[in-house]
């Protein structure tokens, strides 16, 4: 054992070599934490084009995109009517059919249902949208919530038309 | 060597460390007292411990990306380097990491055998060192398989057919452990499963390691017991801490060269060619670190006694506590052992440079002169020597030789102290 | 301290022999030229991967297959660091398979810039039917899967020659100076003036060589650069701290030793 007492005031040497160190430290765990962040390859899918040209009015497709199932409906002009006509007090997530579909002939959104995640059926449900079997949500022809346990009316991700045929979605 | 009189100082200390003294083994370890005469040779145990832990973190974050099936595994190695972030650092990481591990514990095992760190009473310490050494052989050569290059798959073929000259049982024991009848994918989930469970092992093993070595005491250069902590010894924390870490960061630098400038220099070209059953290498290696054995089993012509060899090389180190029967520890007062101390040194080197070499010719020759020699050290020249030999005359004490009083004076010259 | 020279001589004397090939019996002394990657400061010639694809794109891809690369990967740091539009433009040229579709059908679309590089063949057994049997090794990793790497492809590639007197080839089969055991299923695929560079370079052999010789060592190394970047900070930064570490440790044992 050491006869002397140990140095109450801390030399700077060591206060300096600590900081240093844990700079390395810090840096050095920094890889292990990013590699799971998205990888190049997962970050590449980010976005997806999608040929709408052969979807006729009143008909929808589903496209995988991110790991998600995104609805892509070509709207009658009676369905996108009767998303205009809806008074905004009447519904649980207040949002305007033209905030949502900028082109109202288009409407694209992520097909999971904001409450447990289930993908909801399409003309389905008591506002001639979507319905989800899993809880019994109702969304109108704007994908609003209408009834149900959802909270929030389905997304509209990112997207634009890259050309009269093509939307870009992410 | 346990540090009953520690209390806690806060109250909620000494309440949480009355139902488990987690507290009092921190005392123990920081008050723990090592004798203050070790030189950088004593500091590969840490770094060691440093080289288990990277590996198991490295190991699981690479376990994150990595497929293990024949089809995928090839493919998800290259999605690691190529778009895993930093996915290519922490590859070379892992797999240069194997290879300072194992240089790491060479370096420790052979500071055991010149200072007599294996002699009574330490033997079980010893002993388990050779049970995690030999996991570590293990966990290394299923590791090595997991990429699916030609290496891993030959590798693994030539080692698990070794099981078939087992005499009658031979066959299903290599069917078994292949879970089919030829290296599969089968074969490959297996060797997953428990490359990422021996490691945890290992670490147990490494518990049991330090614990057993913390009832004698570290052992020291000179190889003479402690006679008075006060005077010979010092608080493990912080002086041992410090040099260890000291020494940790000069053993990185030279990891770091590795990783960043010559990644694939230890390795073999062959394993960036994906596993093929139809084409064999022309030749096929291990990794250096288990060159000597390789040359020992290839020595001997037939294939059963060439198994029998190469586990009685591992055996003759295991049993060593007992082949050496010398009274004095250290070959600082062991003249002729240290010259056949070097002489192993080179055997060693020689059988792994064999090890590389195709088993024909003068290669061969040397190979086998080189095994005899190997076996002839442990099993005939350590019992003899111990008889035998006249030693030095040790010192009295650690600081007995530079206080003075020794009755060697080489001792003061020479401050075997701390270098 | 004499024990420490002893064991840094023992790891150097033991890395000499790492660093040699196995089998010196085999080995002729390869061609090199100034490779602008190799060296601890190593990095990519832009200009040389944008040539060397071109060279890949027109000569090697109608056999080798280079399927681990992504054609966004053109575009990524530390590559040919084509133009996204440019990268766009060379993946649209190639088709791949995709689906399936509606109808239950596979389909062929062209390909996109998170799509891997497309292959010459559907499968390795077509590859080597159409080669005389001789597989055309893929060339992801090529550099990283030879001993000699970037020198030895270099080597290949323009060790074509007349097999000595006395030896006569059988048909589809080459002599190659550098090819392990002199007799090669490829053709000389490099000839004076084959490629017309983009960049106006004169393709010689050596230059088309050289090229493609470093876009394969980008391919199997695409982080090369940035591997070689961190290194020099990290060993700088070493360098820093085990300055420190020794200095902390001196101080810390002079409290008890006085002489230290």
């Amino acid at each position: 054992m050491s006869d002397q007492k140990k140095p109450k005031r801390r030399d700077f040497l060591f206060t300096a070599s600590y900081a240093i160190g844990a700079v390395g430290v810090g840096a050095s765990i920094w890889p292990l934490v990013d590699q799971m962040n998205p990888d190049k390859s997962v970050k590449a899918l980010a976005n997806t084009e999608v040929d709408v040209s052969s979807i006729e009015p009143g008909k929808s497709i589903t496209v995988l995109w991110r790991g998600k199932p995104v609805f892509i409906k070509r709207r009658t002009q009676e369905e996108i009517a009767e998303a205009k006509a809806v008074n905004l007090e009447d519904l649980k997530h207040p949002e305007k059919d033209e905030d949502r579909a900028k082109d109202p002939e288009w409407l694209v959104m992520l097909g999971v249902c904001t409450h447990l995640g289930c993908v909801p059926l399409g003309d389905k449900g008591e506002y001639n949208g979507w319905f989800c079997p899993c809880h019994g949500s109702h969304y109108d022809t704007s994908g609003r919530i209408r009834k149900g346990p959802a909270p929030t009316n389905l997304e509209i991700p990112k997207y634009e038309f890259v050309n009269s045929n093509t939307i870009k979605i992410g | 060597m346990s540090d009953r009189n520690y209390t806690p100082s806060s109250k909620l200390g000494k309440w949480f460390n009355d139902r488990l003294p987690l507290l009092t083994l921190r005392s123990h370890l920081t008050d723990y007292p090592t004798p203050k005469n070790l030189n950088y040779w004593w500091t590969f145990g840490a770094i060691l411990t440093f080289c288990l832990i990277a590996q198991i973190i490295t190991g699981i974050v690479l376990a994150m990306h990595y497929m293990p099936h024949a089809d995928l595994a090839f493919e998800s190695v290259e999605h690691i380097m190529r778009d895993v972030n930093y996915g290519w650092l922490i590859r070379y990481f892992h797999a240069n990491g194997s290879s300072m591990f194992f240089l790491a514990v060479y370096i420790h095992i052979f500071r055991s055998l010149y200072y007599g760190s294996h002699k009574s009473p330490r033997e079980v310490i010893w002993v388990i060192g050779m049970i995690i050494y030999f996991l570590m052989m293990c966990t290394a050569f299923m590791g090595y398989v997991l990429p699916w290059g030609q290496m891993s798959f030959w590798a693994a073929t030539v080692i698990t057919n070794l099981f078939s000259a087992v005499p009658f049982v031979g066959e299903s024991i290599t069917n078994w452990l292949w879970g089919g009848f030829a290296v599969g994918s089968p074969t490959l989930t297996r060797f997953y499963s428990l490359h990422y469970l021996f490691p945890f092992l290992i670490f147990a093993l490494v518990i049991l390691h330090i614990w057993a070595l913390h009832i004698p005491g570290n052992n020291n250069p000179i190889g003479i017991d402690v006679k008075q902590p006060s005077k010979d010894t010092v608080p493990f924390h912080p002086y041992i801490v410090l040099k260890d870490l000291f020494a940790l960061l000069i053993f990185l630098l030279l990891f770091a060269f590795f990783v960043f400038y010559s990644p694939n220099l230890l390795g073999h070209p062959d394993n960036y060619i994906e596993a093929n059953p139809l084409v064999t290498p022309i030749h096929i290696v291990p990794e250096w670190y288990l060159l000597p054995f390789y040359a020992i089993l290839r020595s001997i012509p037939d294939k059963l006694f060439g198994v029998i060899a190469m586990f009685a090389s591992i055996f003759v180190l295991v049993i060593l506590p007992w082949l050496d029967t010398s009274k004095v520890r250290s070959a600082i007062f062991r003249p002729l052992y240290k010259q056949f101390y070097w002489i192993l040194v080179l055997d060693v080197l020689i059988l792994g440079y064999m090890g590389a070499m195709p088993a024909e010719g003068t290669y061969l020759l040397i190979a086998r002169i080189a095994t005899a020699y190997y076996f002839v050290h442990f099993l005939i020249i350590l019992p003899v020597l111990g008889k035998k030999e006249k030693t030095l005359p040790v010192p009295l004490s650690i600081t007995e030789p530079v206080l003075g009083g020794s009755p060697n004076p080489d001792m003061v010259k020479k401050k075997i102290f701390y270098n | 301290m004499k024990n420490f020279i002893k064991l840094t001589f023992l790891i150097f004397f033991s890395l000499t022999f790492l660093s040699k090939s196995a089998f010196t019996e085999e080995k002729k002394k390869l061609l090199s030229t100034n490779w602008s990657f190799k060296g601890y400061l190593g990095k990519f010639d832009r200009a040389s991967l944008q040539r060397g694809y071109q060279v890949y794109a027109e000569v090697c891809a109608s056999c080798h297959s280079i399927s681990y690369l992504s054609y966004r990967n053109l575009a990524e740091e530390g590559g040919p660091e084509f133009s996204e539009e440019q990268a766009k433009a060379i993946a649209a040229n190639f088709d791949v398979i995709d689906g399936p579709n509606d109808d239950g059908e596979m389909f062929t679309r062209p390909a996109k810039l998170s799509d891997k590089f497309a292959s010459p063949y559907q499968n390795d057994k077509e590859a080597m039917a159409s080669n005389g049997g001789a597989y055309p090794a893929d060339m992801s990793v090529l550099i990283k899967a030879r001993s000699g790497g970037a020198d030895y492809i270099y080597s290949l590639l323009l060790g074509y020659e007349d097999p000595p007197s006395g030896v006569t080839m059988d048909d589809g089969v080459y002599y190659n100076k550098y090819m392990f055991g002199n007799n090669i299923k490829m053709p000389n695929p490099l000839f004076m003036g084959l490629v017309e560079y983009n960049d106006g370079t004169e393709a010689t052999e050596e230059q088309m060589a050289k090229d493609v010789v470093t876009f394969l060592a980008w391919a199997a190394e695409p982080h090369l650069e940035a591997r070689h970047k961190i290194g020099f900070k990290v060993i700088i930064y070493l360098i820093i701290i085990i300055i420190l570490a020794h200095l902390s440790m001196k101080r810390l044992w002079s409290r008890i030793e006085p002489d230290v």
